[in-house]
Order: C-alpha cells, then sequence, then structure tokens
C-alpha cells in the first residue's frame, strides 16, 4: 500500500520514467533466460576476450617463423600444429580473430549507420524513396559475394576496404528492413499525436520513429555480424581481404588450400573457429528476435 | 498473369541499368589495367601505351561506357581482352556449370531441409526436435568455402572416393559428371538446408495443429498420409517462397563454391577477370549474372501466385 501510495505521489513523467526502467531490466531478464541467446552471448565474451588477451593467449607470435617446424602436426610444443613456414597456427588463429571482430564490427557499425539513414530517408521523404529503393534493387542484384569481391579488388586489399565491400554489400537489406519497420511505425497514433503537440520533424523521426522501429534493425545487424565474418574470411581466402602475413582466419585457410594433402591442420582449425563465433552470434540473433519481435520469425533468413 | 509477368519483366531494365553503371564505377575504381598482362614482362611503356590506345584504355571512362552501351543496344557485349573468345562466349559456355551447380545444390537442400523440418515438427519439443534444430543452425553457420576444403580433404585426401576438384562435362561422362559435382553441390546445399529446415518446421507446426489434421487423423489415416499429403501439401507455401529466397542466394554461393573445387563456373570466370582486369569479361558477366539472378526472382514470384489458389484467383 505504501509503495503505491508513493507512486501516485510521483509526477507523470516520473511515472513514465519508472516504467521504462522497469521495462528495461525486465527486457534484460528475459534476454538472458532465452536459452540460445545466453549460449550465444558466452559464445561471442569468450570469442572476444580470445581477441583482447590475444598478447597473453597466444603460445608464439602471430607470424614468428621457424625452420625446424615446418608442417608440423599438432603436438605438446604446438597445439594445432604449424604451417609451411613453421609459424604456430594456435596463436596465427588467436590473432586471427582480432581480425575477423575488428572487420565485423566495423561493418556493423556503417551498416547500421547507412542502412538507418537510407532507410529512414526512403520512407520519410516521399519523391527520394523510389530513387533510394531503385538504387538499392540494383546493388541487390548483384550476387553477394561478387559484389564484395569485386568492390575489395578495386580498392586494393586492406582491412578498412574489406569492410567498405562488406558495408556496401549489405547495406541495401539492411535500408530495406529500416524502410519496412519505419514505415509501420509511421502510421501509428502516437506519431501522428506528436504532430499535433508540434514536435519537429527531428525529435519525430529520432525520438518517436526510429526508437520504435528499431527492433528489426538489431536483430538484422546481429545476423550481419555472423555474415561479414563469413565473407571477411572469403575475400581473404581469394586474396582480396588484408594482405598476408596479417593472421587473418582467411588467410590461414588460404594457406591451407595449398596443404590439403600433407597438413590437414591448417585449414581445418581456423574454419572450427570461425563456425562457432558465426553460430554464437546466429543464437544471439535468434535470441534477440524471439524476445524482440516474435513476428519477423519467418523473415529471419533474408539477411 | 500475362500482365503480372509483363509488369515484373519491365521492372527489371531499371535494376539491369544500376547495375551496369555500378560495374563501371567499380571499372573506374580499379588500379592498373590488363596492358602489362598482354604485353608481358620486358615490355617497353611504349608498347604499354599502344595496347592501351588499341584496346581504348586511354580513354575517359565515361566515353567507354557510352561506346558500351551503344555496342549493347547491337546485342553486342564485347570481346574479352585476354581469353580470344567473345564475352557472350566466354559466359554462355560457362553458365551452364554454375546453373547445374546451382540447381543440384538446391535440390540437394530442399530434399535435406524438407525433411529434416518435418522430423522436428512431428517430434516436436523431444531431443531430436533440438537436434534437427541444431543442426540446422551449425548448417548456417558453416563457412563454405572451408567445409568445402574439409569435404575434399576427408572425400578426396583420405578415403580417396572422390576427386579433389576439376570438372568432368556431363555429355562426356554422365557418371564422372556426378562425381565431380556431388561434393560441391553438398557443400552448398549444406549451408542453405538450415533454412529451409527451420521454415519448414514452423510451417508444419502452424498446418499440425489445424481441426482438419485431426479430422484426418480421426478418420484413421494413416501418419505418413496426413503428414505428406495434408499437411506438408498445405505448408507448401512458405517453403516455396524461402527455397526460392534461396535460388538467389544459391547462385551467388555458388562462386565461392567453384574456387574452391575448380569448376569452370562463371563465378571463377568472373574474380579470374577482377584479378586480371579484364574488363570486358568483368561487364559482361555481371551483367548476365545478375539478369538470370533477376529472372529467377521473377520465375519464384510467378510460381508462387501459381502455387497460393487465394492469390491466383483473384488475379
Amino acid at each position: 500500500m505504501k509503495a503505491e501510495a508513493d507512486i501516485a505521489d510521483l509526477s507523470i513523467t516520473e511515472q513514465a520514467a519508472a516504467a521504462r526502467r522497469r521495462r528495461r531490466v525486465e527486457f534484460v531478464k528475459r534476454l538472458y533466460g532465452h536459452r540460445s541467446f545466453l549460449v550465444g552471448s558466452v559464445i561471442l565474451a569468450l570469442f572476444t576476450l580470445t581477441a583482447i588477451f590475444a598478447g597473453v593467449l597466444a603460445p608464439y607470435g602471430p607470424t614468428d617463423i621457424n625452420y625446424r617446424f615446418i608442417l608440423y602436426p599438432p603436438s605438446a610444443e604446438h597445439w594445432l600444429g604449424t604451417d609451411g613456414f613453421g609459424r604456430d597456427i594456435l596463436s596465427r588463429i588467436v590473432y586471427g580473430t582480432r581480425v575477423s571482430l575488428r572487420i565485423g564490427l566495423m561493418t556493423v557499425l556503417f551498416t547500421g549507420i547507412l542502412g538507418t539513414l537510407l532507410g529512414t530517408l526512403a520512407s520519410y521523404v516521399n519523391w527520394l524513396d523510389g530513387l533510394i529503393m531503385r538504387g538499392l534493387d540494383g546493388l541487390m542484384a548483384f550476387p553477394g559475394v561478387l559484389l564484395a569481391i569485386a568492390l575489395a579488388a578495386a580498392l586494393g586489399p586492406s582491412e578498412i576496404n574489406a569492410v567498405i565491400a562488406l558495408t556496401v554489400t549489405f547495406t541495401p537489406r539492411t535500408a530495406r528492413i529500416v524502410r519496412a519497420s519505419v514505415l509501420v511505425v509511421k502510421k501509428m497514433q502516437f506519431v501522428e499525436a506528436a504532430h499535433a503537440i508540434g514536435a519537429g520533424h527531428g525529435r519525430i523521426v529520432f525520438r518517436y520513429i526510429l526508437a520504435n522501429a528499431l527492433s528489426p534493425l538489431i536483430v538484422q545487424l546481429t545476423f550481419v555480424f555472423a555474415v561479414s565474418i563469413i565473407a571477411e574470411a572469403i575475400l581473404s581466402f581469394l586474396g582480396v581481404g588484408p594482405p598476408p602475413p596479417a593472421p587473418s582466419l582467411g588467410n590461414i585457410i588460404a594457406d591451407g588450400r595449398s596443404y590439403i594433402q600433407e597438413a590437414w591442420w591448417i585449414a581445418v582449425f581456423p574454419g572450427l573457429v570461425i563456425m562457432i563465433g558465426v553460430l554464437g552470434l546466429n543464437l544471439m540473433g535468434d535470441g534477440l528476435r524471439d524476445v524482440l519481435d516474435p513476428r519477423q520469425r519467418a523473415s529471419l533468413e533474408r539477411g | 498473369m500475362t500482365a503480372f509477368i509483363f509488369r515484373r519483366l519491365l521492372s527489371a531494365i531499371p535494376v539491369l541499368i544500376i547495375v551496369s553503371l555500378v560495374t563501371f564505377m567499380i571499372m573506374w575504381l580499379v588500379p592498373g589495367d590488363v596492358s602489362a598482362e598482354i604485353a608481358g614482362t620486358d615490355a617497353t611503356p611504349e608498347d604499354l601505351a599502344a595496347i592501351r590506345e588499341r584496346l581504348g584504355l586511354d580513354r575517359p571512362i565515361w566515353e567507354r561506357a557510352l561506346a558500351w552501351y551503344a555496342a549493347l543496344a547491337k546485342g553486342d557485349l564485347g570481346y574479352s581482352y585476354l581469353l580470344n573468345r567473345s564475352v557472350a562466349d566466354a559466359v554462355l559456355e560457362r553458365l551452364p556449370v554454375t546453373l547445374s551447380l546451382a540447381g543440384l545444390a538446391l535440390v540437394l537442400a530442399t530434399v535435406m531441409g524438407v525433411l529434416l523440418g518435418i522430423f522436428a515438427a512431428i517430434r516436436h519439443n523431444t531431443i531430436f526436435d533440438q537436434g534437427a534444430m541444431v543442426t540446422a543452425l551449425l548448417g548456417l553457420s558453416i563457412p563454405d568455402f572451408w567445409f568445402g576444403i574439409v569435404l575434399i580433404i576427408f572425400f578426396g585426401v583420405w578415403l580417396g572416393w572422390l576427386p579433389t576438384g576439376g570438372f568432368v562435362p556431363f555429355s562426356e561422362d554422365p557418371a564422372g559428371w556426378l562425381r565431380s559435382m556431388i561434393l560441391p553441390a553438398f557443400t552448398l546445399a549444406v549451408t542453405q538446408m538450415g533454412v529451409i529446415a527451420r521454415m519448414t518446421r514452423s510451417a508444419m507446426l502452424d498446418v499440425l495443429n489445424q481441426d482438419y489434421i485431426r479430422t484426418a487423423r480421426a478418420k484413421g489415416m494413416t501418419s505418413g498420409t496426413v503428414i505428406f499429403v495434408h499437411a506438408l501439401r498445405n505448408a507448401m507455401i512458405p517453403i516455396v517462397t524461402v527455397v526460392g529466397v534461396l535460388t538467389g542466394v544459391l547462385l551467388s554461393g555458388a562462386v565461392v563454391i567453384e574456387m574452391v573445387y575448380s569448376l569452370p563456373g562463371v563465378g571463377r570466370l568472373i574474380v579470374g577477370a577482377i584479378q586480371r582486369r579484364d574488363f570486358p569479361i568483368i561487364q559482361g558477366g555481371l551483367l548476365i549474372t545478375a539478369c538470370v539472378f533477376v529472372f529467377v526472382n521473377i520465375l519464384v514470384d510467378i510460381i508462387y501466385v501459381w502455387i497460393d489458389p487465394r492469390v491466383r484467383d483473384e488475379g
């Protein structure tokens, strides 16, 4: 009874703030109650810790050449074996997670910003809609990887160019998703109400529309993260990603491609690590989708 | 229906124009050109300049683009700088490899995915259901090019059952063709099987809860008839949609798989052309691939309209 009386004493804004806090706590609780989200976030946390503490975890330097241990199979000194230069595969993989995470995160960041910008503009400014959407359709008509490969090759092999290539490849679909959800939110009554009380366009877009259209974007970006880790490996594998001897996971697999007859461990282990990392992100994405927006289930794999 | 198809075909034109514009932009960004490759290592700067002039590479990009569009209007995609054949010949020669790879993968992915999905749905909320869904998710998370290498190591190097790469044309030796295609197609299929399995499972679960399924069971029909005739048929529409979306994904996945298994498909042709700066092949190859992509999408839309009587009867 006492608590209720307290709440009644609060002003309306304070009550709203309290309700928001309560909803946030409940959201986090539900998220971590979701098993696949929990497992996924543990995997991602391990992946991130490996990348951060690569210097401590790696037994050797990622580019240390040792001609006495060339193509050495997994053993006590080299847990995951060595490659054609005698470089320790485990150390290269541990440092490789840094490259994967960096490229993945930057791609997510840029895709998120560009996708939100284009998607919101298309849905909010009528005369831009056709222009933007046709442009994005054109980009989507390229088979995904080919566009990224062509762009990365054109810009030259480097980490930042890989990010640019992947961002251009993944932005169209992300922008479409933002556009679709903004179109729905735009017609809702509270937006009309905001107009009616004289809120400006900027305030309406950011405070009302985007804040309520975020869920599908967050889910999509989790999948973009997963896909861009695989795509980075493909670019490196084809020689248009971060240039060797940088220990990117794709580079290690590309090295291993020439040794499939005599040293399977070079190609196999880095791919396993990619798979586990991507699995973690996919699990998180599934959990987020279930909790944020159960109706989205159907359109999941379009990312 | 005809009007619908016509409208969809018309809407493909601006998309293809944008595709070619983006390709020109990429070529404008590319540093270096093909002249050094043609002239060889001991070419003088004059030799290189002569080659550039002969190929028109010294002209500004917009002039080259206009010339290319003018030729395209006459149905001419140009001539490769390096392959000694026309772009249309080079691409069309390799298209069957890519299409058969994607087609075979689509069949495999659909069969495996639908079966896995049905299995999960009829064993809903059991350990089998979870096992099937974990398998599906693992398939979604596997880097396909790496999985290809692992399969080559396992079946090609260790067991020696299948070739480690290379391609045998169907017309020469159908059995050899299948042996050269089965691993690439399986690799490609596994990554997409998961998507189909998940869609099948949720569509089947929706349907299995309907009254008419209970009626069919109550009539004493066998479980198999109920599942495959009554339930699956009604779960088809979302499955067809997702299979349609995947067709595009498979075409793009084929690019990488062709590289891993050294298959002479369009993807490998274009990637090779990108590396060697063979602009006409890049331009023509990307345009033709995009055409295939767009037409597959239109085809999927048509099938979709045709399969769903609710949509069909309206329009």
